[in-house]
């Protein structure tokens, strides 16, 4: 199908994006990567009367390190968040999502601050930002603010986002010597969107974790940090971890997949992921990971 | 910068295949009827329009994209390639070589945005290093004909030459 007939302004800096969505309201979207709102236009699910286009604005891009977080600007494509130095050397985490993101053209386009914004609840990076206690730099007409990804993911494609707001960041705390993470996905096909994904992280002290955050995603209609789960694991109890996603997790049956066969997923994976966090593995897991 | 026109045709210009090329375009049409209907590159090839099949995939700026999932008011002032291109350039030679000396051209619909997704993979010759990477790499580009056994095997091969540093290994083998 073809997109049904918009207007198109391409700003070239922040202010005047803003300027644009505050000027005509509802009826503007902001244009990210596209890898989703343009397959939404084609198949006429969305009828925007503008779309501003934020690919044409340089600060919304790149990667950098300072005061203890590394900053993701938000229109980074996928593929340069995940090959990024800083975060394959700050954050495994991501680089090991990254090749869970659809397919390699997909990755090339679209961006970080796309995917945050839209809220897939199948899609990586923001269980990443959950798991990895990021927070959300938001600019709307008023001043900047900072949501914590706890706060940010509402919904079914639903945020804290406010009319007029787009996300321009998003800030990850730089890991500790100790950190460890983990990062599993179970797909039908690779690319496609997980029908059970965990991204975790925590501390490996005296042979135990301990802070662990364990995201899940595709389990519901928001990534969700499993704290019982958690809790068991930080005290050594893998099998009472996996018992207490059943009271966790409440995933929805569709027509391929039983919400039965999504916990039992869910718990295999935590076996892994667990595994890896807790035995020490130089190549996953680690922190000398990836 | 794009122009805004009151018929919401908006001026771009921008490198096609090498050349410098302008059009007006409106901001509905995707990149992919641009190269098209515009410029008569029938390679590029629409199947599901929304960024599922892989057919329309083309090079922006060095990088496989899907041309259905980027308006062709984006491209002004990108570096756009495709199959032709590609082709014209000799660059992807070896590749299509390969493609039909392993039988993995089958119908030819898929084959335009196989060999450009291929062509990008192949930029890292480690990357195209085994099976299962090449398999993950094109899981993105439907193809009903070969079972993509055929298409991995061509761009296994095609990689193998290349580290070996026997690029025209195809083309003999063809001959």
């Amino acid at each position: 199908m073809k997109a049904p007939d918009f207007a198109y302004a391409r700003p070239a800096s922040l202010d005047a994006a803003l300027a644009l969505l505050a000027e005509h309201g509802e009826d503007a979207v902001p244009l990210a990567g596209g890898q989703s709102l343009v397959t939404a236009l084609n198949m006429r699910l969305s009828a925007p009367g503008l779309l501003v286009d934020l690919n044409a604005i340089p600060e919304l891009t790149g990667v950098s390190e300072a005061g203890g977080a590394v900053r993701i600007g938000a229109m980074t494509r996928h593929r340069d968040v995940g090959t990024a130095a800083i975060v394959r050397e700050r954050l495994p985490l991501l680089a090991a999502a990254l090749p869970h993101i659809a397919h390699p053209a997909i990755r090339n386009r679209g961006t970080i601050g796309g995917s945050v914004a839209l809220a897939d609840p199948a899609t990586e990076w923001p269980a990443c930002c959950l798991a990895a206690g990021a927070s959300i730099v938001v600019r709307g007409p008023g001043a900047e603010r900072r949501v914590p990804a706890d706060d940010f993911f509402q919904g079914l494609y639903t945020t804290a986002l406010e009319p007029g707001e787009i996300v321009t960041a998003i800030e990850f705390p730089v890991p500790g010597a100790d950190a460890v993470w983990g990062f599993e996905e179970l797909s039908r096909r690779h690319g496609d969107y997980a029908l059970v994904g965990l991204a975790a992280t925590g501390r490996r002290l005296a042979g135990g974790l301990s802070d662990l955050r364990l995201a899940f995603f595709g389990v519901a209609d928001r990534p969700v940090l499993a704290r019982a789960a958690a809790a068991a694991l930080e005290a050594g109890d893998l099998a009472g971890a996996q018992a207490a996603l059943a009271g966790e997790l409440d995933p929805p049956d569709d027509p391929t997949t039983r919400a039965a066969t999504r916990l039992h997923l869910a718990r295999v994976i935590l076996g892994r992921v667990a595994a890896k966090m807790r035995g020490g593995s130089a190549q996953e897991g680690g922190p000398d990971g990836v | 910068m794009a122009s805004e026109c009151p018929d919401r045709a908006h001026a771009v210009a921008f490198t096609l295949n090498g050349e410098t090329v302008r059009a007006h375009v409106p901001a509905r049409m995707h990149l992919g009827d641009l190269l098209r209907q515009s410029f008569g590159l029938t390679g590029v090839h629409l199947g599901c329009e929304h960024g599922v099949c892989g057919a329309c995939t083309i090079l922006v700026d060095g990088r496989a994209v899907r041309s259905c999932l980027m308006l062709g008011v984006q491209a002004d002032g990108a570096t756009v390639e495709t199959v032709e291109g590609l082709t014209e350039s000799g660059r992807i030679r070896d590749l299509q070589d390969a493609f039909h000396v392993r039988n993995a051209l089958q119908c030819g619909y898929c084959t335009p945005g196989m060999l450009v997704t291929a062509a990008e993979l192949l930029d890292d010759a480690d990357a195209a290093a085994s099976r299962e990477a090449i398999r993950a790499a094109i899981a993105g580009n439907y193809c009903r004909c070969t079972g993509y056994h055929a298409i991995v095997d061509a761009i296994a091969s095609t990689a193998e030459a290349r580290r070996q540093g026997r690029p025209n290994a195809g083309r003999e083998a063809a001959e």
